[in-house]
C-alpha cells in the first residue's frame, strides 16, 4: 500500500504522530517500527527542555487535553540516542522540529542534515514565537512562512509544515507555507481547550490551556484536510486528528490525505498504528480500490451515477 | 520482562471491604511480573468515550496459574465501570509495566508501610523479602476499617503487623506514619518500602531519611499512556549525577528511591530542573 509524501515514498500510509510515540523505542513491545510508514518523533528543540509542571493532562469526552510543554532532551541527545535506534531497526524517521525563534528552527534542521534514517522534516509551527511575545507561528502567515523558508534553506529532505486548526482561515496559512517552499502539510495539531475542576474550582492543568486531541477533534481535522486539499490539490497532506480505526483513516484519505498519523489512539491501544494499517488495507479492498492512491481526495469528485 | 497487550478473561470479581478484587486470566502478564509493577486497563468497553487506560498495581501475579489480581477502589467513571465488570467478560490489559521494588543486597529487617489500597503490591514483596532471608514488619493503615486491605494476609506474610485507622475503628487510631518513629528506630531495621497516597509517601520518605534508612516508594501519578510515550506522568527526581530531571513515573518508576524524589516540588517546576531554563517563553 505504498504512498508518497512529496519526494519520499513510504511502504504504507500509516505513521505515528509527534508526541504520541516518543522516538519509537517504547512502542517496540507492541509493534515493529519498521512496519510503519514512518515513525514521527516527538518535536525536538535545540536545548533540553523540562516541560511544564504537572498536572499535564485531563481526560475529556473521546479525547484529552495535554500541556506537556515540549519536554525533550534537545537535539544533541536526540541525535546521539534516539535517531540511531530507529535507523538500526530499519524504520523511517519523520523528525518533528520545534523552536522559539526562526533561527532555532533553522539550527535544529541544520544539525539534522545527513542524519541516519531521516526521511522528512515535520516543522511544528504550533509553538510560541518568543519574538512576538509568545504568539504561535502557525497563527501568523508571515511567521509561518519565515520558519518554512529558513528550514528549507538548510535541509535536503522534504519539509512538511504542521498547521494548527486554531486559525480563522487554515487555507491562507497553508498557502503561505507552500509559497515559502513547504513540500507538504501535516494537518492538524491539537485545538486549545480548558477544563475546570469543579471541586477545586480551578483549571485542572497547570498550564490552564492544553491541546485537545483524540476522536473528539476528528471532524475538525477532516474538515481542515478537505479545505486545504480543495484549495491546493497538488500539495501532499499528512492527515491526523482522532484516528482510531482504518475507517477513520479512510475518511482522511478520501478528504485528500496521502498518509495519516495515529496519535492519541496509541494511549488507548499501543498497537493502534499497525491495527489501523490492517483495517485500512481491508477497507480499501472491500471498496474495490486497487491501490491507496486511487482513493486520495476521491470524496471531492462528482459521483459516477 | 517486556510488556504485553492481552485480552484477559475475568475469572472472578468480589467486593473486599471498600474495594473490588478482580482476578484475571493473563498468563503473558503473570509470568515474570514483579511486586511494584502495574497493569493499564482499558475501561468502558469498545465504544467508550474514555480513551485513557486506568493503572492498577498488581496484587498477585502467579506464573503457575497464569492469573493476576488487582484491587480497585471506585473513584470516578473509569473505576466505576471496572467494578461492575462480570466474570466471563474480558478486559484489555497492558502489562506488566514499570520498575518493580528491588530486594536488598544483604538480608536484614524491612519495614513495609502501606496506605489504603497501597497495600496491594506489598504482600508479594513481603513474601520475596522473607524468602530471601529478611524479616518483615508491616504497617497497614487506612481512613477506616473498610478501606484497609489485606490485614489478615499481612499477619501471614509478615513477622509483625501494626494496623492503624484515622477513625480508630480498627487498630491504633492515627496515621501509619505515627507508628514509624518507634519502628524505624528499633535495632536491626535496615530498609523501608512504602506504597500509598503521595502525602503518606512524602512523610515516610522524610522519616526514613531522618533514620538514615534506604527507602523505596511506589508513586501514583496521573498517567495517559502508562508505557513511556506521552510525558504526562513526570515528577522531579534527582539523578545519579545530582541533577534533577522531570522523570516519567510509568517507566522509570513507579518505584523510586525515596530520597531521589523532590517531594515538596512535585507539581511545580523548580528552576534548577534540567531544561527549565528553556521554558522561559512569554
Ligand atoms: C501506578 C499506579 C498504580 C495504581 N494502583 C491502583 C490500585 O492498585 N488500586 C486502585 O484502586 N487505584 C490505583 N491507582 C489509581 C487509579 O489508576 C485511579 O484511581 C483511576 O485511574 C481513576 O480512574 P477513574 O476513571 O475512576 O477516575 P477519574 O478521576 O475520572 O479519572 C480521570 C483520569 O485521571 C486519571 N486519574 C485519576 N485519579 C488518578 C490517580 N489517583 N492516579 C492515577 N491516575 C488517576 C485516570 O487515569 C483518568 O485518566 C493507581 C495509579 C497508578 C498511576
Ligand atoms: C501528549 C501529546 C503530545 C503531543 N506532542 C506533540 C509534539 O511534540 N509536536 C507536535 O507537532 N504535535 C504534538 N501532539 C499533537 C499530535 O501529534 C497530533 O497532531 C494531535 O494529537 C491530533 O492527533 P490525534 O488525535 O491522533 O492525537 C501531541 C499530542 C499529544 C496528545
Ligand atoms: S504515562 Fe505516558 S509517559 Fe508515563
Amino acid at each position: 500500500m505504498a504512498t508518497s509524501l512529496a519526494a519520499v515514498t513510504l511502504g504504507n500510509p500509516v505513521l505515528t504522530a509527534s508526541g504520541c510515540a516518543a522516538a519509537g523505542r517504547e512502542l517496540a513491545p507492541f509493534l515493529d517500527p519498521a512496519h510503519l510508514g514512518a515513525v514521527v518523533t516527538k518535536s525536538v528543540m535545540l536545548r533540553p527542555r523540562s516541560g511544564r509542571a504537572t498536572p499535564r493532562m485531563a481526560e475529556t469526552p473521546s479525547g484529552m487535553l495535554n500541556s506537556i510543554g515540549l519536554q525533550g532532551p534537545g537535539i544533541d541527545a536526540f541525535l546521539a540516542h534516539d535517531l540511531p535506534w530507529l535507523a538500526e531497526r530499519g524504520a523511517r524517521a519523520v523528525v518533528s522540529i520545534a523552536g522559539g525563534s526562526v533561527g532555532e528552527f533553522a539550527e535544529v534542521a541544520q544539525r539534522l542534515v545527513g542524519a541516519p534514517g531521516l526521511a522528512l522534516l515535520e516543522v511544528n509551527i504550533s509553538c510560541p514565537n518568543v519574538a512576538s511575545r509568545g504568539q504561535v507561528f502557525a497563527c501568523d502567515p508571515m511567521a509561518a512562512a519565515d520558519v518554512v523558508r529558513a528550514v528549507k534553506a538548510v535541509t535536503t529532505v522534504p519539509v512538511f509544515a504542521k498547521l494548527s486548526p486554531d486559525v480563522t482561515d487554515i487555507v491562507a496559512i497553508a498557502r503561505s507555507c507552500v509559497d515559502a517552499g513547504a513540500d507538504g502539510l501535516s494537518l492538524i495539531n491539537t485545538l486549545l481547550g480548558t477544563v475546570i475542576d469543579t471541586d477545586t474550582l480551578r483549571p485542572v492543568l497547570t498550564g490552564i490551556t492544553g491541546g485537545l486531541s483524540g476522536p473528539a477533534i476528528r471532524p475538525v481535522a477532516v474538515r481542515c484536510v478537505w479545505q486545504v486539499h480543495a484549495a491546493l490539490p497538488g500539495v501532499p497532506i499528512l492527515g491526523m486528528g482522532g484516528i482510531l480505526t482504518g475507517l477513520d483513516a479512510l475518511q482522511f484519505v478520501l478528504a485528500g490525505a496521502s498518509a495519516v498519523s495515529v496519535g492519541t489512539a496509541v494511549f488507548h491501544d499501543p498497537s493502534a498504528p499497525t491495527r489501523v494499517l490492517a483495517e485500512l488495507r481491508a477497507a480499501l479492498a472491500a471498496r474495490g480500490f486497487p491501490q491507496l492512491t486511487d482513493a486520495i481526495g476521491l470524496a471531492h469528485r462528482e459521483p459516477h451515477r | 520482562m517486556t510488556a504485553a497487550q492481552v485480552s484477559a478473561p475475568v475469572v472472578s470479581t468480589e467486593p473486599v471491604g471498600a474495594y473490588q478484587l478482580i482476578t484475571l486470566d493473563a498468563p503473558a502478564i503473570a509470568s515474570g511480573a514483579e511486586p511494584g509493577q502495574f497493569v493499564a486497563v482499558a475501561v468502558g468497553g469498545p465504544e467508550t468515550a474514555m480513551l485513557l487506560r486506568r493503572c492498577f498495581a498488581l496484587y498477585t501475579a502467579d506464573s503457575a496459574t497464569g492469573r493476576i489480581q488487582i484491587v480497585v477502589a471506585e473513584h470516578g467513571p473509569g473505576t466505576g465501570w471496572l467494578v461492575q465488570v462480570r466474570p466471563g467478560s474480558e478486559l484489555d490489559l497492558v502489562g506488566p509495566l514499570g520498575r518493580p521494588f528491588t530486594l536488598p543486597d544483604t538480608p536484614g529487617a524491612a519495614v513495609l508501610v502501606a496506605g489504603g489500597y497501597g497495600s496491594a503490591p506489598m504482600f508479594d514483596l513481603a513474601r520475596r523479602l522473607r524468602a530471601a532471608g529478611s524479616a518483615v514488619q508491616m504497617v497497614v493503615g487506612a481512613g477506616s476499617a473498610e478501606r484497609l486491605f489485606g490485614v489478615d494476609e499481612a499477619r501471614v506474610v509478615a513477622d509483625s503487623v501494626v494496623v492503624t485507622t484515622d477513625d480508630g475503628s480498627v487498630g491504633v487510631r492515627g496515621l501509619v506514619t505515627d507508628m514509624l518513629p518507634g519502628l524505624l528506630g528499633s535495632p536491626g531495621v535496615s530498609t523501608v518500602y512504602a506504597c500509598g497516597p503521595m502525602a503518606m509517601l512524602r512523610a515516610v520518605a522524610g522519616l526514613a531519611t531522618s533514620y538514615d534508612l534506604p527507602c523505596q516508594v511506589a508513586v501514583e501519578e496521573s498517567m495517559a499512556c502508562g508505557i513511556g510515550v506521552c510525558m504526562t506522568c513526570v515528577l522531579p527526581v534527582v539523578g545519579a549525577d545530582g541533577r534533577t530531571r522531570m522523570v516519567r513515573s510509568c517507566v522509570e518508576g513507579p518505584v523510586f528511591e525515596a530520597d531521589r524524589v523532590r517531594w515538596k516540588d512535585v507539581g511545580t517546576l523548580p528552576g534548577d530542573v534540567v531544561g527549565a531554563d528553556a521554558m522561559d517563553l512569554r
